[in-house]
């Protein structure tokens, strides 16, 4: 009889070995799933998790794009970690990056065609203010009065998703677009473009702002009484009142710093490699961060790396699309498969397994 | 334009099949203390599942049956890892939710542009000739009926039956129906399974009647409604129609203003279901519907020595 008991401390080591267990796991399944699509599994393997960065075919393509699809995730998901430690759900970032992108390109899109140098700057507090302030209805509704913030968040994304069709047919539209949907391309307004800073690396100043917010989160978590204060909320509620804390405040604080970063992950995008608002500018990057947030431990390290992974299997994705005709389906369960490996082997950060012999009580 | 009540109640009744469906499911699931936030990801698997299985046999009642067990299997997932493994029940949720999406959207490659076999309205001998009444109320197809018939169920199973009442005291306090000897995990893995089997019968009723063709991504938040229902209905069955006939009303009137072409923006119009949902979730938690939840949903429950 093989049953489980609770270990008095979670484990270090199946903190970190977890993970790493959970990417074998998805990578044998994948296998298996790519298998029964008719694909040779280990090519598959190979094109997904090999070629964008070691192939010399591809490689020159693929690498930068590694930290343009890495930036936008590690922003976001570090936003979202913070939130998920203290027990205070976001699942809405999708919406909060559309919402993001829009104020950011409204921004620019007003001043049109003035050469400003402040533009960048003003669109990026644009970008995040327009996160912020999505991220907070359902904040607001929580604190004011006590409405699941799961829910509330998520619904807005579909709000969202409306509100860029309003926008990119309508009051964002490039007038000089012949009719087509969709707005400006600011890429071609220097003051309002996102451009690479190393060109051919694929940093931009998304990257930058996902490398500070490592880094900030890490400072915080590590050596601010706020990121003690969640994560006590998170791991011992009624301590965290003991100890003083104000629920309503960090989940105000939680959802604000999670929306803003979305919104500014969205501005950057819009700025930067999609250059415009158009209907299917939300590429499902605020869902795919939760399971890079829950893959990188919801640690700021942790989120980094699980960031640059995530972004591999997307490129490796496209290029398996291309090369093997793997439906673009498959990367999608594929990260599915990846959060729940990782769920199912957490249970021995937090239960031994005993193998009883004899009578059980 | 078309907007009188005798073409709407039947339209809106269609419309509402799906969310109640799912809705039931999940009503059930959370009243034995489990937050399964997987419902979207159920439903849309039951959606392609079930379209799988009526194309491929020709009958829309194997397709039911299908959808019902896509849904009951991703569930089932949901079980193990969340009773078995006592993971994390949002993010387990929510996973459940993203692969879901990913998977049925990998079934459905093939599945594109097909039309399902018909499903046919039944005919009650005298109800269905009534006027007025009849075509209201009394011409749709048995699911529309299969929907109320499981409504009741569900509500005497909860309300009047020992198994209900285990069910619920395992929600309410799993520490103290663990003690009374009631098998806490196999109860609510149970539980999951029918609230999988009632997202995934949802779902095919969306892909084979509806709609009815299979698109990626169609269910379209109808999981999320679901769950904000559940709340809205302060986790009883019968608001819970009362909520389900709401949204669909809701849904049944932009869209036929849409085509009527009303001098109302496309997107307004579009978003209010979820307005409305968010809205009403409002109102119902600041009246203090949250009060109404089960004692234990969401916590993990592991018999510790």
């Amino acid at each position: 009889m093989i049953r489980l008991e609770r270990r008095p401390a979670p484990s270090r080591t199946w903190t970190y070995l977890a993970p790493l267990l959970a990417v074998l796991a998805t990578m044998i399944a994948g296998a298996i799933m790519f298998a029964l699509l008719g694909k040779d599994p280990v090519l598959a393997i190979r094109t997904i998790f090999w070629d964008p960065i070691f192939s010399a075919q591809f490689g020159a393509y693929s690498r930068p794009q590694l930290l343009i699809k890495a930036g936008p995730l590690i922003l976001i998901a570090i936003g979202l970690s913070l939130g998920f430690r203290a027990g205070i759900w976001n699942i809405g970032a999708e919406g909060q990056y559309i919402m993001g992108a829009l104020a950011g390109a409204s921004v620019a899109l007003a001043v049109y065609p003035m050469e400003l140098p402040v533009l960048l700057p003003l669109m990026v507090i644009a970008g995040a203010l327009g996160g912020w302030a999505w991220a907070m209805i359902p904040g607001v509704l929580r604190t004011m009065f006590n409405t699941n913030e799961i829910l509330v968040s998520l619904l807005l994304v579909y709000v969202a998703e409306q509100i860029l069709s309003a926008a990119a047919v309508g009051f964002l539209r490039n007038p000089e677009g012949g009719g087509f949907p969709g707005s400006r391309n600011l890429q071609s307004y220097a003051s309002a473009h996102n451009a690479e800073i190393i060109a051919g690396s694929g940093l931009h100043w998304g990257v930058v702002a996902a490398f500070i917010s490592v880094i900030a989160a890490y400072v915080l978590l590590q050596r601010h009484i706020l990121g003690f204060h969640i994560k006590l909320a998170g791991e011992a509620p009624r301590a965290a009142k003991l100890a003083g804390v104000v629920p309503a405040r960090l989940v105000l604080f939680c959802l604000g710093v999670s929306g803003a970063l979305a919104g500014m992950a969205g501005l950057f995008e819009v700025a930067g490699p999609a250059g415009k608002i158009s209907i299917d500018f939300g590429a499902g990057y605020g869902f795919t961060a939760i399971i890079v947030a829950f893959l990188g431990r919801l640690h700021p390290a942790g989120i980094l790396l699980a960031g640059l992974l995530m972004a591999l299997t997307y490129i490796g994705g496209e290029l398996a699309q291309l090369m093997l005709g793997l439906p673009a389906a498959a990367i999608q369960a594929f990260q599915g498969m990846l959060l729940f490996f990782l769920l199912a082997f957490d249970v021995f950060g937090h239960y031994r397994l005993r193998i009883a012999t004899g009578r059980t009580a | 334009m078309d907007i009188s009540l005798i073409n709407l109640i039947p339209l809106l009744m269609a419309a509402s099949t799906p969310i109640l469906l799912a809705g039931l499911g999940e009503l059930v699931v959370e009243k034995s203390g489990v937050l399964n936030l997987g419902v979207e990801g159920m439903m849309i698997t039951g959606a392609i599942t079930g379209f799988m299985a009526a194309v491929s046999t020709g009958s829309p009642a194997l397709g039911f049956l299908g959808g019902a067990a896509g849904g009951a299997v991703l569930a089932l997932v949901f079980g193990v890892l969340t009773q078995g493994l006592m993971s994390n029940q949002v993010a387990t949720g929510l996973a459940l939710t993203l692969f879901g999406l990913g998977l049925s959207a990998l079934l459905g490659q093939s599945f594109t542009g097909l039309k399902p076999p018909h499903t046919p309205d039944l005919h009650l001998p005298v109800l269905s000739d009534l006027p007025v009444i009849g075509p209201m109320l009394f011409r749709h197809d048995a699911m529309v009926y299969l929907s109320l018939v499981a409504l009741v169920a569900v509500w005497a199973f909860l309300r009047h039956s020992r198994p209900g009442l285990i069910l619920r005291a395992v929600g309410e306090n799993h520490a103290a129906a663990h003690a009374l000897g009631y098998r806490v995990t196999r109860i609510r893995l149970l539980a999951i399974v029918f609230g999988g089997a009632m997202a995934g019968l949802g779902g095919a009723y969306l892909s084979l009647v509806r709609v009815p063709q299979w698109t990626e991504g169609m269910t379209a938040g109808a999981g999320w409604i679901a769950l904000a229902l559940v709340v809205f209905a302060a986790w009883r069955p019968v608001p819970l129609l009362i909520g389900a006939y709401l949204f669909g009303g809701i849904t049944v009137l932009q869209l036929n203003m849409q085509a009527a072409g009303v001098n109302v923006p496309v997107e307004l119009l579009s978003m209010s279901p979820y307005l409305v949902t968010i809205l009403v979730l409002v109102v119902m938690s600041a009246l203090g519907a949250a009060a109404g939840a089960p004692g234990s949903l969401g916590r993990a429950f592991h018999a510790s020595r």
